[in-house]
């Protein structure tokens, strides 16, 4: 176990992959000499030579097409997007190039790309930079997708989805980058994709939550005495563990999911509506989404705090679902704002 | 046919001129007999056919080796047709069937064959740029002499892809050949009225690379342009862009009548038709003694009619080719 940043975990999946498989290539703006804007490729040129790190032009749609024809032929490519914002002038290269070759070629081609990109509020980015945008990848069968919730999570779920034969989309909190925390390297710290982790047991609700809620969700968990809440790192957005959620949810009979985007289409909404249509009748109440209101994320430091859901206030909203056996408003609707 | 087959019909293109003018025959009746089969309504959906632009098709396929990969347009009947498809492979896909070189799930625009090098053909106009320069990037980080071809229509001149997609190569340098057919129309506009200069190979000069105007009805000039550019690219000399000049017969899809052409415009072209002028050239070199061109119109035309037979026999599309290649498997 090395204790490490979140950034640091990052590049240590990147530097370990390359090491083993010589077709790993990273590549984005900023990401070889200056080691990537948020240190997450910091040392990757000095160790691998520039024909294997490369910085790019902002140059969006040009370079994760590059990492789509290099991955059909034979290379593993990683590209950084250094705010999802500005995957959006590249979408079409993930979702209708690289999700499709696999399809469009009747097998005989794969597109192992792995677009990383930072994601999330919190750092007064303002609001084209702080999104999460998980919802332009999740409606594009032929994408896997992954969120990072700490320096664990990043160094196994990346060293997964570089090895991956498929298109991944890894989401990367941007406020999670500075955190430190114990990681195991090396093939024993590798984790599944697909798979959800319990991070927190607990009797009488299942608390699921990904990215940097994971850490707001484990907090409120500690902060009551009343109840005991299991808190479920998702980890795989696409394909998520639907055996695993279920199972975990059918034990407490009540389901949260706490998520770090606008209320309308979030992820936890197809969750939401799988569960509650699976265990129809073995429910003890309604299931609760905590998400973040529907507007653009506030610049103004207190404004954008309230934006996201912190852990007093995930406490406050179980505490109410488990007292009255109803979903709480929102706090906008106290703020006379729709729900 | 089998693996064999294909790869023969990619040797014949590649040794032999006479083999090219079958070649181009065949295209142009494929192509026709498409639009007729959607006519007839035996086919749903929509189609892009490329009769006109016959000579472009086989002089890529006679330039490029099997292990150098292109990208093209969804306009990609007769590239796949050069590249070594085979004529059933090809309907197949577009009437929807098991025999279709993706199983009938992809339909026209999406012709695939990694044998022959041919990436999932493209439907979103310039895709096909960027990721030519990526098969690029693959032959330079593993240092083999492989390239790639890009191929794009004049239209995909004008949208990001290629800008950027021109940029990253020519600054990494990568064995890279850009080719765009321009056909004179970007769907149904005429190119002088979205394009603000006459000679797209003039864009080249923006990116520091050399641009050429190739006369793209003439196979033996497009054989040749293909070839010096794959040549400059696999020594290290870096992309090319080749302007290949031109014209689609049809409109831009089966839908387009294309009435918006001016008077004259068509026949103007056909005093050049990539077939007749070559048919003439083989002629008097005496490549083609008298009744060879007719022995190929019906060499091509039963070699249809058994490809169309062939497709009809085949089972629709199925649904394990629907669900059987979402993921690869771990």
């Amino acid at each position: 176990m090395v204790r490490m940043r979140m950034n640091q975990a990052v590049a240590a999946a990147l530097a370990d992959e390359m090491r083993e498989d010589p077709d790993v290539v990273v590549f984005g703006e900023d990401v070889a000499v200056a080691g990537g804007p948020f240190k997450t490729s910091d040392g990757l040129l000095e160790e691998f030579g520039p024909s294997r790190v490369r910085d790019t032009p902002i140059s969006e749609m040009g370079f994760l097409g590059m990492a789509v024809g290099a991955a059909a032929s034979g290379l593993r490519p990683v590209a950084e997007i250094m705010f999802i914002e500005f995957l959006g002038v590249a979408l079409d290269m993930v979702v209708t190039e690289a999700g499709k070759f696999h399809f469009l070629s009747r097998g005989a081609f794969t597109c192992p790309i792995t677009v990383r990109a930072s994601i999330g509020a919190g750092l007064g980015f303002g609001c084209q930079h702080s999104q999460t945008m998980e919802n332009w990848m999740s409606h594009a069968p032929g994408l896997k997708m992954v969120m990072l919730s700490g320096p664990q999570s990043a160094y196994g779920l990346l060293r997964s989805a570089i090895r991956d034969p498929n298109p991944v989309v890894v989401l990367e909190p941007r406020a999670l980058y500075g955190g430190r925390g114990q990681v195991t390297t090396g093939a024993d710290g590798i984790l599944p994709l697909g798979e959800a982790r319990r991070v927190r047991e607990g009797d009488d609700v299942t608390v699921v939550s990904a990215g940097a809620m994971v850490k707001v969700a484990l907090a409120a968990a500690e902060a009551s005495d009343d109840w005991s809440a299991e808190v479920i790192d998702l980890q795989t957005l696409i394909p998520w563990d639907r055996d695993g959620v279920v199972s975990a949810v059918r034990r407490t009979g009540r389901l949260v999911i706490v998520e770090e985007s606008p209320y309308t289409s979030g992820w936890g909404t197809e969750i939401a509506a799988y569960v509650g249509a699976r265990l129809f009748g073995e429910l003890r109440a309604p299931v609760l989404r905590i998400t973040c209101p529907d507007v653009p994320v506030p610049f103004g430091r207190e404004l954008e705090q309230r934006y996201m859901p912190n852990p007093g206030y995930v406490t406050d909203q179980i505490d109410q679902l488990l007292a009255t056996g109803r979903v709480p408003d929102p706090w906008w609707v106290g703020e006379g704002r729709s729900a | 046919m089998g693996d064999s087959d294909r790869m023969e019909r990619r040797r014949a293109v590649a040794a032999d001129r006479v083999a090219r003018y079958e070649r181009m025959v065949e295209i142009r009746a494929f192509e026709d007999r498409v639009q007729g089969l959607f006519s007839e309504g035996r086919v749903h959906g929509t189609t892009h056919t490329a009769q006109g632009q016959e000579a472009v098709a086989v002089g890529i396929a006679a330039a490029v080796q099997t292990t150098d990969l292109v990208t093209c347009t969804y306009r990609g009947h007769g590239i796949g047709l050069a590249l070594g498809m085979t004529p059933e492979v090809i309907l197949g896909e577009i009437m929807g069937r098991d025999i279709g070189c993706v199983g009938g799930i992809a339909g026209s625009m999406h012709l695939c064959d990694r044998e022959l090098g041919l990436l999932p053909t493209f439907a979103i106009i310039g895709a096909g740029i960027p990721v030519a320069a990526g098969a690029a990037l693959t032959a330079q980080v593993r240092g083999t002499d492989d390239a790639a071809i890009g191929v794009f229509g004049d239209g995909a001149a004008n949208i990001g892809a290629f800008h950027e997609g021109l940029n990253l190569a020519a600054i990494w340098n990568l064995p890279v050949v850009f080719i765009c057919e321009n056909n004179q129309y970007g769907e149904y506009s005429r190119i002088d009225l979205t394009t603000p200069i006459e000679d797209l190979a003039d864009r080249a000069a923006s990116y520091g690379i050399p641009g050429i105007i190739v006369d793209g009805q003439d196979p033996d000039q497009t054989f040749e342009a293909v070839s010096a550019a794959l040549a400059v690219a696999r020594s290290g000399g870096g992309p090319t862009l080749l302007e290949m000049k031109t014209y689609r017969y049809a409109g831009h899809s089966r839908a387009d009548k294309a009435e918006y052409r001016p008077e004259g415009e068509f026949e103007r072209w056909y005093e050049r038709d990539p077939i007749n002028t070559f048919r003439a050239r083989l002629e008097s070199e005496g490549l083609l003694a008298p009744g060879d061109a007719e022995a190929i119109d019906e060499r091509v035309a039963a070699r249809l009619e058994a490809a169309l037979q062939a497709v009809e026999e085949s089972p629709p599309a199925t649904v394990d080719a629907m669900f059987g290649n979402i993921y690869a498997p771990v």
